[in-house]
């Protein structure tokens, strides 16, 4: 199989990663080498056997919907790249 | 005292203790040394004059009852903090100060210990050498020109150095024992579900755990016995008893059946790599136990395995960082073209390969075919060991196929820098404890280590293996302190 420069840039939209010519041919030769190696899976059958999606044998608990941490609208926005006090602020979406 | 660095986690406990060292004393004496340390670069952020203070504060009122009384520490930068900056190794998150704690830090300061700084790691935890780290390579004590490996290189460092006396770091595919076993340090994954993922920063959730990194096993014994608590706030935490692993740490391990399996023989792998193992299983027989020899038929479907799951589950994760409410932003001509640039200047290349990967695997048409399949596979590498089980206590095999290899010599080539997750990745994969130890030395002096895999939560059991083959061992590791000018 072979992932070519139009998958590259299928999966680079999916993934929002702007991706230049030069980028998009590297990847794809690091993308192929690594699925030669994954490919090694299709040697086994596994039609019968149950996929396993987590080995924490538990349910989840049900718990108060209670407000633990106080007031940390201040510290949150600092993080912000671009904020005004109270918003996060965007390129304009709506035209 | 003047080695006070030199001194391991318990003496230093033992000492605060019996009021024959101060916490001041102590913290000093790391805080001098990692600043005479820098050219390791094994920490991203030094917190250094808030530990001092806080040690002061501690001495003021010394609490001796707490189980690490007064310790200074310093933890993988994948930790969140709060109030102070938290990397995860990534340019994206430079910037980033967290509102919380993560639980398995926040059940440390519990414990009377003192945040030192936040130490270097692959970005996102992704990679073998820690060479993926936004903030440079981390230097590894034992040789300027060799790894630390990674990702919790900036951990293996400094605990191997006498940075720190102690710290953790998180295990995804190896990156806590592959990094020991570079270093000749103690390191140990516990079971997934052992110790709260809440506040670590994601990368894959279904088998990223913490776990200490330590000078000795018992030391080992005592951190995880802190950082290992039920939690609320992690759904895959679980509530089981958990033993205080350092007070029932015992060398008696006479009679535990121990299985080798034949399928970690893998081809290539260097003698001496072999040679340590053989050894490894005398001093296993020296110590009691019976040795027995298993098969874990699908051990070389797990690094394909694992190359499915974990960029799956972190193209998902990592989705998070778009630029707009933190971290790193990119200016775009529009709300898309802000995203792409944003990540494209944000993340590093093995990042992007991730993100990728898993995009792909998950993408229309291809996720039977990729994702399902390696669930499914998944399966079978767990049933192995549940098989195994059945015959054994706990199973013997090296940590890595190979001593730590040079900086730079594998960045070009992702798939030969996975392979050398080899042997711990099966382990992460069936969500199992397993430890590394350092067992011996290479040809040209570098340190090897063993890994002891475990049942599921059967933490003391390994942790008492560890702590009898450790004394037939006598690992002596060789450090010169040759970056303290």
């Amino acid at each position: 199989m072979s992932i070519d420069l139009k998958t590259i840039k299928h999966i680079s939209k999916l993934s929002r990663i702007s991706v230049d010519e030069k980028k998009a041919e590297k990847l794809a030769g690091d993308l192929n080498s690594i699925f030669d190696f994954i490919e090694k899976l299709n040697e086994l059958k596994t039609d019968n056997v149950e996929p396993l999606t987590s080995v924490a044998e538990t349910t989840l608990k049900l718990r108060s919907d209670e407000v633990k941490s106080k007031n940390l609208r201040v510290q949150v926005i600092k993080n912000s790249p671009k904020e005004n006090e109270d918003y996060f602020i965007v390129p304009k979406v709506i035209e | 005292m003047s080695d006070i660095t030199k001194q391991s986690l318990s003496e230093l406990v033992e000492n605060i203790k019996n009021k024959k060292l101060s916490s001041s004393e102590v913290t000093k004496a790391f805080v001098e040394r990692s600043k005479k340390s820098k050219e390791l670069n094994a920490y991203i952020t030094e917190d250094f004059v808030n530990a001092l203070n806080k040690a002061k504060k501690f001495d003021e009122k010394p609490n001796l009852d707490l189980k690490l009384p007064g310790i200074p520490m310093a933890v993988k930068d994948l930790f969140c903090t709060r109030d102070l900056r938290t990397t995860a190794g990534s340019k994206i998150l430079n910037n980033f100060v967290p509102t919380y704690e993560s639980t398995v830090t926040q059940n440390i300061w519990n414990e009377g210990a003192i945040l030192m700084g936040k130490l270097n790691c692959d970005e996102f935890a992704m990679g073998s050498s820690n060479e993926t780290s936004f903030f440079g390579n981390v230097q590894n004590p034992i040789d300027k020109n060799l790894v630390p490996g990674g990702s919790s290189g900036g951990s293996s460092s400094a605990v191997a150095a006498q940075l720190t006396p102690i710290t953790i770091g998180t295990d995804t595919g190896g990156s806590i024992r592959q990094p020991a076993s570079f270093t000749g340090t103690v390191g140990l994954k516990p079971t997934y579900g052992s110790c709260s993922r809440y506040g670590i920063v994601a990368f894959a959730s279904s088998l990223d755990q913490a776990g200490p990194m330590a000078q000795n096993v018992k030391d080992c014994a005592l951190l995880q016995e802190v950082i290992s608590t039920y939690d609320e706030k992690d759904s895959t935490s679980i509530d089981f008893k958990r033993n205080e692993y350092s007070k029932e740490l015992t060398k008696n391990i006479k009679g535990k059946k121990i299985g080798i399996p034949k399928e970690y023989r893998v081809d290539g792998m260097p003698k001496e790599i072999e040679d340590l193992w053989k050894k490894g299983i005398e001093y296993a027989k020296d110590c009691g136990a019976e040795i027995i020899d298993i098969s874990l038929p699908h051990t070389n479907y797990a690094l394909p395995t694992y190359y499915i799951v974990a960029p799956a589950e972190a193209s998902s994760n990592l989705a998070r960082y778009d630029g707009v409410k933190y971290g790193f932003r990119a200016e775009g001509e529009n709300l898309i073209d802000m995203y792409e640039k944003t990540r494209s200047e944000g993340f590093g290349d093995e990042v992007q390969r991730r993100i990728m990967i898993g995009t792909y695997v998950l993408s229309s048409g291809y996720y039977d075919a990729y994702y399902l399949k390696a669930q499914k596979v998944r399966k079978l590498i767990k049933n192995d060991f549940d098989d195994a089980y059945e015959k054994v206590d706990a199973i013997l095999t090296p940590s890595t196929p190979s001593s730590a290899f040079k900086i730079g010599e594998k960045t070009n080539d992702p798939v030969s820098m996975y392979l050398n997750d080899i042997f711990t990745v099966p382990v992460n994969l069936a969500g199992l404890p397993g430890i590394s130890i350092p067992a011996g030395h290479d040809a040209k002096g570098y340190p090897l280590g063993l890994q002891i895999i475990g049942k599921a939560f059967d933490e003391q059991n390994i942790l008492n293996i560890a702590y009898a083959m450790e004394e037939k061992i006598n690992f002596k590791n060789n450090i010169t302190d040759w970056w303290i000018k």
